[in-house]
């Protein structure tokens, strides 16, 4: 503070703090605060609000509660609030999403950081960064197209044999996330590439180099040298796919089929279907807490520190 | 167990440039050879090779006899100890140990005991659980060399590895490992652009300039009988005179210059090519009288007394600089700045040899 206003003086420091000010209580605690305020209350006709029935209560926190119907899950079936299944397999589609886009990423940015002649490295990372420039709502467009009933992808694979017939990728081949998956781990790859990219471009060569001198093969090197190197920007890149893929409207709204629900599209129904905004802020809220609470529970089990990540 | 090193025609090119030009030199098993030079005159490079990590452009190397080509850095009885050492600071000094032993698939206990064992070896019993971070430079020297032991190599590749401390430091750690590389009996290769660390630790000395080898010689012989100007420059002080041979005999030349006819050794690489007269401050001598033979008379200028030796510049009639060191014995006279004296040298202690900048390897 001192430093800010030795430098910038009084007058281009209150506008800093100001506008830093402004933009925190307007567009951060504000919105939060009344979205807060309004999911402990009812959803009542305009002429009740304010009335004798408009009262906090847990109310629509409840609802994720009710409505129970049968559900399997890894062979098991048992009975399970349909919202809560929403969610859950929102949160499982997101983990394999991050999985997936890990599996991707490592190896990319292991070939990027490492191996690829850095005189060639900066159009390689210009092919990568173009797609970016084109809308998130467009890309995921671009799926829908690849992946219809008569679209190139099943063209493809029918072409070269591996499909007998065209599939419904939409509907779901493995699961009924296929293509909201896909959509997903294209969308989110470069939040994942990008610090793992940057962790392994910060590791000495040499240490790859002596880790190999002292006869580790390959896979040996990268579990005890690069990866432990790596972690805190796995974490990160993990940390942010998997908050982006469960936070996600567009893509499963354009890839998703009414078999593959996903727990922001339920927040939306809440919200712009039933109109019931007080309930949509109600799940709104606890999908973001449960959805902090597993990120800490994840980043318990695999030792990472939140100031790795911040790094 | 150790291994002899043969490098045959070893070239290496980066791109139009050769870092390393035809280097032919055999290392016997269980000696402790040191590559010597200016920085970035190939000395990694040849490391590099010798470890698996670039490949030659030509030539072959070859390890206790066997060809390495195609060879990967694991498949090589070589251990690198590289010029920023590169411990794996996320892992305790123990692990940073044993690591070679951990991709061997040796049990924990027996890991542990291994390196318990080697940091005895190198002086550091008890770091075990630290960190690397926690370690001060020579302490992580000394893991880096442990960790190097412990794949227990035929051949050890050390990288300037002791550039990095300060010169209490360094002159022990060049006895430890000197003392280490006794008690093991492994092939030390080792790389430093510090003459003296050099000459102090080997048992031979190979001396690189521009890529290519200019001479290999125990370390008095590099020291008493360089081979070229390069070499005897780069090894020790030099008084250096311009001239033209005269007549030979015996191994011996006349050598005129503008200072007048002298008669020095002729070295065995003085072809028909440009050379000098090259003779070390500490064998000039200073008298009242001229000497019988290859005397200057000289004016003094400066006097530095450095404790052990008085360096003593002079200057002769056409202002040519030369350089007495005379031993400081508590009794030596040291001569005023502007007395006029004579400088002499024995032709036995003078060379005249190649010019540096011709120097052929
Ligand atoms: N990967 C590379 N690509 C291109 N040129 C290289 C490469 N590695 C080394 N060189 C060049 O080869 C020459 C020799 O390099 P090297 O690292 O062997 O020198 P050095 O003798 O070890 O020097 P120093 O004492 O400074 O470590 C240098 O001129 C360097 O620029
Ligand atoms: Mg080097």
């Amino acid at each position: 503070m001192q430093d800010l206003l030795r430098r910038y003086g009084t007058l281009l420091t209150a506008v800093f703090v100001i506008l830093t000010a402004f933009w925190l209580l307007a567009l951060v605690v504000l919105p939060n605060f009344t979205m807060l305020e309004s999911s402990f209350r009812p959803y009542l006709p305009v002429t009740e609000i304010g009335g004798p029935k408009d009262v906090y209560s847990f109310g629509n926190y409840l609802k994720f509660f009710a409505n129970s119907t049968d559900t399997s899950f890894l062979g098991m079936t048992f009975q399970m609030p349909i919202h809560m299944k929403i969610f859950f397999l929102t949160v499982w589609y997101s983990a394999i999403v991050t999985l997936v886009t890990f599996l991707i990423t490592y190896p990319l940015a292991y070939y990027l950081a490492k191996v690829v002649n850095p005189r060639t490295l900066p159009s390689l990372l210009l092919l990568i960064l173009i797609p970016l420039w084109v809308s998130e709502a467009l890309r995921a467009f671009a799926w829908y197209i690849i992946l219809t009933l008569n679209g190139p992808l099943n063209a493809v694979l029918v072409g070269i044999g591996i499909l007998d017939k065209p599939v419904r990728w939409q509907q779901g081949v493995v699961t009924p996330y296929d293509a909201i998956m896909i959509g997903l781990v294209y969308t989110y790859l470069f939040f994942m590439l990008f610090p793992i990219y940057n962790a392994i471009q910060s590791l000495d060569t040499n240490q790859i180099e002596a880790a190999e001198d002292l006869g580790s093969p390959w896979w040996r090197t990268h579990l005890r040298v690069i990866l432990p190197h790596a972690k805190p920007g796995i974490a990160s890149g993990c940390v942010m796919v998997f908050m982006l893929s469960a936070g996600s409207l567009l893509v499963p709204v354009q890839l998703g089929s009414p078999r593959s629900l996903w727990f922001t599209q339920t927040i939306q129904q809440w919200m712009l279907e039933a109109q019931d905004w007080n309930t949509g802020a109600a799940y709104s809220l606890l999908f973001l807490l449960l959805c902090i609470v597993f990120v800490f529970a994840v980043m318990r089990i695999f030792k990472v520190n939140l100031s790795d990540i911040a790094k | 167990m150790s291994a002899a090193i043969e490098l045959d025609n070893v070239c290496c090119d980066f791109g139009s440039f050769r870092a390393v030009d035809h280097v032919n030199v055999t290392i016997k098993a269980g000696e402790f050879f040191s590559f010597l030079g200016p920085s970035g005159c190939g000395k990694t490079t040849i490391l590099r090779m010798i470890s698996g990590f670039t490949e030659p452009s030509e030539g072959v190397i070859r390890i206790g006899g066997k060809d390495m080509k195609g060879q990967r850095p694991n498949q090589r009885p070589t251990a690198l100890i590289f010029q920023n050492l590169a411990l794996f600071p996320l892992m305790p000094v123990w692990e940073n140990i044993s690591f070679g032993l951990e991709v061997r698939g040796v049990d924990k206990a027996t890991r542990r005991a291994k390196a318990d064992e080697l940091l005895r070896l190198v002086d550091l019993p008890g770091a075990g659980d630290k960190m690397i971070a926690q370690l001060s430079g020579g302490q992580k020297q000394r893991v880096a060399i442990a960790r190097a032991l412990a794949v227990e190599p035929q051949v050890m590749l050390l990288d300037e590895p002791l550039s990095a401390l300060d010169l209490k430091l360094r002159q022990h750690m060049r006895a430890e490992l000197r003392a280490i590389q006794k008690r093991t009996g492994v092939t030390f290769i080792y790389i430093t652009h510090d003459q003296g660390e050099a000459l102090a630790m080997s048992d031979r000395v190979g001396v690189m300039s521009q890529g290519r080898l200019q001479q290999v010689a125990d370390p008095r012989d590099i020291y008493n009988n360089p081979v070229n100007g390069f070499v005897a420059s780069f090894v020790g002080e030099n008084n250096i005179l311009t001239g033209t041979v005269g007549q030979r005999s015996d191994g011996f030349a006349t050598f005129q210059t503008k200072l007048g006819t002298f008669r020095a050794r002729l070295g065995e690489k003085a072809g028909t090519g440009a050379v000098k007269l090259y003779v070390r401050p500490e064998h000039m001598r200073l008298s009242e009288a001229p000497a019988a033979e290859n005397s200057v008379p000289v004016t003094v200028g400066d006097v530095s007394f450095e404790g052990n030796f008085i360096a003593v510049m002079t200057a002769t009639d056409d202002g040519t600089q030369l350089v007495a060191e005379l031993r400081n014995d508590g009794a030596a006279t040291v001569p005023a700045p502007g007395t006029r004296l004579h400088m002499s040298f024995d032709a036995a202690r003078a060379s005249i040899l190649p010019d540096e900048t011709t120097a052929e390897g």
